[in-house]
Order: C-alpha cells, then sequence, then structure tokens
C-alpha cells in the first residue's frame, strides 16, 4: 500500500507541474494550447542538454527555457499580433513535435544522468506518511511545492487577485491600474517554463532516457486536467494524482487482469467527462451558496477573458 | 482649485471623438456632461480617468498638470471613473472587488480590509455582505461598491458615467443623495448623461457637448429648450410633404409586451396602415430596435397580439413573417444585412425566388446588372458586398427587398450615407410608400423622422415614452421627449 501510494505520487509529479503551469496561465486569461508539443520538445531538449553536460540540473534548466519560450511565442503573438491563440497553440503543438522526433532521433536508446533520490532526515522515518511523501526526490518535493505556492499565490497574495482579475474581466483590472498585458505575458513564461521543466522530468526522471512516444498524449490530458480541475489549484492537482493512481494501478494489475489493464488507462477520459457533468450541475453551485469557504474549492467556472486579447481602445 | 481641461483631442480612425476640448470645473461642484450619443462625453471621460491616452491637450488638476498614461496615474493624483456598466468582477466576492488593485503589502489581509470596507462604506451610508459575490447584487450596489472602493483610495474628482442606466427609481434618488453629499464634502463630480431631466434636477453646473467640441457652459439653472437646442443643434425642416391617402391597417399591434436584455416595452398598441410611415425615435439602445426585431419575428413578443394584414403573427417564425410580406433591414449592412465575402450577382440569387437545384449564373449575372442599373450601384456584379461603400450596401439592400412587400422595417436606413445616397434611398422608400406598403423606421436623425413621418413613437428607457402625429409636434419637443422629459 505504502509503495503504490508513494510510486502514485512519484508518477503524477511532472503531470502536477505541467498542470499547475497551465492553471497559472490559464487564469491570467491566455490558453497554452501547445502543451502537447511543448512536453515533447522539452523533453527532448532536457535529456540531450543533461546527456551532453552529464548533470540533470543543467537539463531541467534547458527543458524550461524551451517550454518558456514556446508560450512567449502564444503570448507576443496573441498580445502584439492579436493572433487568435488556440491556432498559434494548435500549430505549435505540431511543431514542436514533430522537432522533437526529428532532433531527438539518434539519442533514443541513450542513458543519461537522473534525479538522485533525497529522502528527507527524519520526516521520512514517519511511519507511513514518512514513506508516502518524504521518500522522493526533488522533482516530486518541487510538485508539492508547485501546488502550495500556486494556492497561495492565488487565494492569500494581492499579486494572486491582481492575476485572476486579469484573467476574469481584464478592462475591470485595467481601469485599477493592473498592468493586463505585461502580467499576461509573465505569467504564460511562467506557466510555460513549468511545463517544460515537466517535460524533463519525464525523460530525466520517471522513465529515463527519450523516445518519442515519451510523453505522448499527456499534454492533451494536462489540459483536460486543468478544465476538469475549475482552475483550482488543488483541484486540479487532484485530477492529476487520479490520473496518476489509474495509470499505476494499470500497470500493477496487468497480469492479474489483463483485461481491466486494458480499460483502465482510458478510464480517465470517461470519468472527466462525468466530473465535468457533475461540476457544471446547480446543485454543486448551491453547496457553495452554503459554504462560502468552499465555494472557491467547488467553482467550476473558467476565467470569462480566457482566450481573448485586451485592447485599450 | 479645480479640474481643467485644455483642448484635448482624440480621434479613431477618422472620426474625431473629441476635437479640442477644454473647460474648467470648480472642486465641491456637481458638473453635469450633456450630449446626445456619439458626442465624445465617454471618450473625453476615458481620457480623464487615464483609460485612453489623448492624442494632444492637457489636464489640470488644483494647478497642476497631470501626466495621465494609464487608469494607476489618474488613481494616483486622485480621479476615479465609474463606468457605465460597472467594471466590477462577477464571480470574485465583495471583498477581493474591494481590495484588488489597491497598493499594500503583497500578503492580502482580508480581515484588514473588511474592517477598511465596513468604515468607508459605512461613512457613505451603504451596506455590504463582504462575502457576497459581486454577481449577486445589483447594478446599484456594484455602484456603490465601486463608490466606496474609489472613495477609499483617496479620489478627488469621480466621473460617473450614464450612472443611472439599469438601476432602479429608488437607487437613482439613493444615488442622487450620495452624489450631493460627495459634492458638498469639497469633491468634483462629473455627472455624465444623455438624460436632461436628471441634469437639470441634480447638477451645478453643466457642459454641452456636441459632436466633439463643448458647445455650451453654464451654471444652472437653464431652461430645458436651450439646452436641447445646444444638444442636437437647430432642427430645420421642408415643407415638402405629400402624405399618401392610407389604406387599410398591416401592422397591428395590441396591447404587446416585449421584453430583451434591460428594455421592456409593456402593453404597447400600434398600427401601421397601408401607405403610412412611422418613425420610431430615441437614443441608442432605448428599445427602438427591440420594437423592430420583434415586428420582423425575430424576437417574440411575451404576451399582446401582433398581426400583419389581419393575419396572427404571434410566435410565428421568421420565414412566417417573410411569407406574410415583412422585410426587416437592420443597421449592421454588412454585420447583419449582407454576407461578407460573397458578391452582388450571388446575393441576389440568394434572395430570388427561383428554388432551382442549379444557378444559371449568367441569367443571374444579367439579373444583376440590370439591378445594378435600376438602383445604380457602383459596383459590377462581381464586386463581393465589403467592397462596396456604405451608400452602395443600402442600394443593394433595397434591390434586395422582393416585389411583394406589405411591411418595411429600416433601422437606421440613412445612418453614415451622404445626402444624396440619402435622399435616393428616401426616394425609392416613398416609391414603395406609393404602391401602399408600410413602413416603420428608426432614426437618431430628428430631421429625418420629421420630414418622412407620419407619426413619431418616441422611446425612452426600453420603453415607448411618448406618440405624436407629425403635425402636432417639433424638433424641440421630440428633443424634450427623447431625453426623457414632457414639455410643460
Amino acid at each position: 500500500m505504502e509503495a503504490t501510494l508513494n510510486s502514485i505520487i512519484a508518477a503524477a509529479a511532472p503531470l502536477v507541474i505541467a498542470t499547475m503551469g497551465e492553471t497559472i496561465t490559464e487564469k491570467s486569461g491566455v490558453v497554452n494550447l501547445s502543451l502537447e508539443g511543448s512536453l515533447r520538445l522539452s523533453a527532448m531538449t532536457g535529456f540531450v542538454v543533461a546527456f551532453w553536460v552529464g548533470h540533470a540540473l543543467v537539463g531541467f534548466g534547458a527543458a524550461a527555457i524551451v517550454g518558456a519560450a514556446i508560450a512567449a511565442i502564444i503570448a507576443s503573438t496573441s498580445i502584439r499580433l492579436k493572433l487568435n491563440q488556440i491556432a498559434v497553440g494548435f500549430v505549435l503543438t505540431l511543431l514542436a513535435a514533430d522537432l522533437a522526433s526529428f532532433l531527438g532521433d539518434s539519442f533514443v536508446g541513450e542513458r543519461g544522468p537522473r534525479v538522485p533520490a533525497l529522502p528527507i532526515p527524519i520526516l521520512s522515518d514517519i511511519p507511513f506518511v514518512g514513506k508516502v511523501f518524504f521518500d522522493h526526490d526533488l522533482v516530486v518535493y518541487g510538485s508539492f511545492l508547485a501546488i502550495g505556492v500556486t494556492w497561495f499565490v492565488f487565494y492569500r497574495t494581492r499579486a494572486g487577485l491582481n492575476l485572476q482579475g486579469v484573467g476574469e474581466r481584464p478592462e475591470g483590472a485595467f481601469a485599477r491600474g493592473v498592468k493586463v498585458n505585461t502580467l499576461r505575458f509573465w505569467y504564460t513564461v511562467l506557466g510555460g517554463a513549468m511545463v517544460g521543466i515537466a517535460g524533463a522530468a519525464y525523460s530525466l526522471d520517471v522513465k529515463l532516457g527519450w523516445r518519442e512516444t515519451l510523453t505522448l498524449n499527456l499534454g492533451w490530458i494536462a489540459l483536460a486536467i486543468v478544465i476538469f480541475g475549475g482552475w483550482h489549484p488543488l483541484r486540479v492537482a487532484f485530477g492529476a494524482y487520479l490520473f496518476g493512481a489509474l495509470q499505476v494501478l494499470a500497470f500493477q494489475l496487468q497480469d492479474v487482469f489483463p483485461g481491466l489493464a486494458q480499460v483502465l488507462p482510458i478510464a480517465p477520459f470517461p470519468l472527466m467527462i462525468i466530473a465535468l457533468v457533475f461540476v457544471y450541475s446547480s446543485g454543486f453551485r448551491r453547496i457553495g451558496d452554503h459554504f462560502p469557504r468552499l465555494r472557491n474549492l467547488l467553482g467550476s467556472e473558467a476565467p470569462a477573458a480566457m482566450g481573448t486579447v485586451f485592447e485599450r481602445e | 482649485m479645480g479640474l481643467a481641461t485644455h483642448d484635448i483631442r482624440k480621434h479613431f480612425g477618422t472620426i474625431r471623438a473629441n476635437d479640442g476640448i477644454s473647460f474648467t470645473i470648480e472642486s465641491g461642484s456637481l458638473h453635469g456632461i450633456l450630449g446626445e450619443n456619439g458626442a465624445g462625453k465617454s471618450t473625453l471621460m476615458k481620457i480623464l480617468s487615464g483609460f485612453y491616452e489623448a492624442d494632444s491637450g492637457e489636464v489640470d488638476l488644483d494647478g497642476e498638470t497631470l501626466d495621465l498614461r494609464s487608469p494607476a496615474d489618474a488613481i494616483k493624483v486622485g480621479i476615479g471613473m465609474l463606468h457605465q456598466d460597472p467594471l466590477v468582477f462577477l464571480p470574485f466576492t465583495v471583498l477581493d472587488n474591494f481590495v484588488l488593485g489597491s497598493p499594500g503589502p503583497q500578503r492580502l489581509d482580508r480581515s484588514d480590509a473588511r474592517a477598511e470596507l465596513e468604515r468607508v462604506s459605512g461613512e457613505l451610508g451603504f451596506r455590504f455582505d463582504s462575502e457576497r459575490l459581486a454577481r449577486d447584487l445589483t447594478v446599484g450596489e456594484r455602484q456603490q461598491l465601486e463608490i466606496t472602493r474609489l472613495m477609499w483610495l483617496g479620489a478627488k474628482v469621480l466621473i460617473f458615467d450614464e450612472p443611472t442606466t439599469g438601476i432602479s427609481a429608488t437607487q437613482r434618488d439613493q444615488l442622487f443623495l450620495t452624489l450631493r453629499s460627495l459634492a458638498e464634502n469639497g469633491l468634483i463630480v462629473l455627472f455624465v448623461s444623455h438624460k436632461l431631466e436628471e441634469v437639470e434636477e441634480l447638477c451645478d453646473s453643466v457642459t454641452v457637448i456636441r459632436q466633439g467640441k463643448v458647445v455650451f457652459e453654464a451654471a444652472m439653472p437653464i431652461t430645458s429648450e436651450v439646452l436641447v437646442e445646444k444638444m442636437f443643434g437647430k432642427v430645420f425642416v421642408e415643407e415638402d410633404r405629400d402624405p399618401a391617402p392610407f389604406g387599410a391597417p398591416v401592422l397591428e399591434l395590441s396591447r404587446v409586451t416585449i421584453e430583451e436584455g434591460t428594455t421592456h416595452i409593456e402593453d404597447l398598441s400600434l398600427s401601421c396602415a397601408a401607405g403610412e410611415v412611422v418613425g420610431l425615435a430615441g437614443l441608442e439602445g432605448s428599445g427602438q430596435r427591440t420594437l423592430l426585431r420583434a415586428c420582423a419575428g425575430l424576437l417574440a413578443p411575451s404576451s399582446g397580439l401582433l398581426s400583419v394584414d389581419g393575419n396572427n403573427l404571434n410566435k410565428a417564425s421568421y420565414r412566417d413573417h417573410l411569407a406574410a410580406g415583412v422585410h426587416y433591414l437592420p443597421a449592421g449592412r454588412l454585420e447583419e444585412g449582407l454576407v461578407e465575402g460573397i458578391s452582388i450577382a450571388e446575393h441576389l440569387v440568394l434572395t430570388s425566388e427561383d428554388t432551382g437545384f442549379f444557378i444559371n449564373w449568367d441569367a443571374a449575372d444579367e439579373a444583376a446588372r440590370q439591378e445594378i442599373d435600376d438602383y445604380s450601384i457602383k459596383g459590377r456584379p462581381s464586386s463581393p458586398a465589403e467592397a462596396l461603400s456604405g451608400g452602395n450596401q443600402q442600394r443593394l439592400l433595397l434591390a434586395m427587398i422582393p416585389d411583394e412587400v406589405r411591411l418595411l422595417l429600416l433601422e437606421h436606413p440613412t445612418r453614415g450615407l451622404d445626402v444624396g445616397s440619402a435622399a435616393y434611398v428616401w426616394q425609392r422608400l416613398l416609391e414603395r410608400r406609393s404602391d401602399g406598403t408600410s413602413i416603420v423606421f428608426s432614426s437618431a436623425d430628428l430631421d429625418e423622422l420629421l420630414r418622412y413621418s407620419d407619426r413619431i413613437v418616441v422611446f425612452f428607457a426600453g420603453d415607448v415614452f411618448a406618440m405624436r402625429n407629425v403635425g402636432e409636434t417639433d424638433g424641440e419637443e421630440l428633443g424634450h421627449l427623447i431625453g426623457g422629459k414632457v414639455r410643460g
């Protein structure tokens, strides 16, 4: 049991980081649709750079730059050229994915450095909890940090309130003196960098090594999890862990119930649809009206200005 | 001490929204900015609040020249604006709306902010439940929240852009009380409106803006005759009417109620006979469009009876209206009336009664050439709709009206057209009238309304405000009625 929970948390860590990044981006009103391509290209870049240098950390840095650069293209073409974010994001998805396959071809099968395990002293000795949460490496601790910091910034700081305002009603934020497009640009870049780090985590931590199908479909899944999570960091994290759990379960059960193992990996998709139907129901909203403290967590509204261009005049 | 502007200019494309605006307002006064739609009031206010940057000109507050590049600059010097639709964040709580954008340490101290909200709103006489969502507040309450926030940020100048749109009478009275007490406490309150009555009731002084220029400045009271003349300019009517004899009633509305957004036309009874022209007057968005759309079958009345030539068309579809001989020409010629990207010939094929599967393009081109001649459209059969000028688009729309029409519904038929095209459009319309077609049209041009209508229906604030036979009224009275004021 401990081992299973431990591996679920480890397996879901990159997805958690990527979905937090996309949550931040979308909360500011920009949709970075390129996740599928960004993940793949940054996984490849991260692996190749780490392989050359012999240092995993450098690989993560390079991957973050790749993710940030793709995000910067989406943000700047949207803000400066008023291009459609969905169109640009989709084109970049295809481009980045093919580029990764092409450039990474000769590195398939190589073994690169890996992120060292780092059990936290004392904490990891706590029975059960220690094994589940504190016997991991830096990537997993980073995923915990990403959830905590995102939640804290969103709901406990002025910067987070401004960020949400920009994604909800840019005219209103602008009228209050918030620099709408500057914030959108940098939050998109930040979100992209996190997606890049998640990509490197796949090739340097979770699965070790580069191959074309390493992150297959995970970008689309991350986008869906953000929606399923209602743009709330804790619910998004829950979605990422749920997906991780089903994958680990499928892997562990494949000898016992081969049929089930076929079904489980695709179970998240119908589950997400059902969850979406549920969270958009009026009854769900009413719970929020009765318990204001829960309202944020239960809310499922997309940022109203998501995907739009803000122009002053 | 006070607020002054010097020669403010701002253009959008070829339109000069503000064309050299200068005025001075003393501290502690409640000042009205009056003007019809599109006169440039909102642009000026957005410049004062930093939302727009002026092309040129200067704004002084208490003797100091301001550098207004963004709303942040305006807030810093104490200029705050309440937009017509209060810019609150609907899914956020009252408290979060209150603190968003305010200065302070990064870590939000909500209990501190709550205390401030209660203190400032208490001083102003408002009450808020800080945990409610802004969505659940009425428009009036959202305004109160914005006033509270701006006062908390230290506003010295408060701009209210059409603040009485969408709020109840009680809330309006309360708002006026608040505005007066703010002015008494030394603030400059700018009240932007096109409603004469409200400006007369509330303001100490007034500036009238027309076509981007200040045309009048004075201390109140001013007679509304003067204000109407300043707002709309002189109205001239030529005596060239030759009313056709009316036939049997074509359009008949009996106690019809229509609701759309904030528009609420209640219990309207109106008829329009064959050969009669009914003009719909009123400021943009006062309900004229809603009525036209209901008559066209694009909007179902919630109660009452709507008939054309005695056929009941209640809840009938748009197609049924078309079959009954109703034809509607919307104001958005290119957006609603024509299809961007397709040619004159294709438009005419689309509206022709030929229902065959194949299109004979040679015949279609020939027919198009004929219509282009008939309606003097400047274009070729292959010219796409968006390549035509506004006047030629309107001519094409006229050419697309079927021969057998009983009722023509026109929204701003001559807006944006030059005098020649406008005259041509009316010449064709009056030919239709002589054939016994009923015409109902909306217009912002008093001159046009008085010249062509047999009867004028005045809309105000989303409902029918008055009806006049054209011989019994004049431009001055219409100006009053449009502003929601019955000449006393």
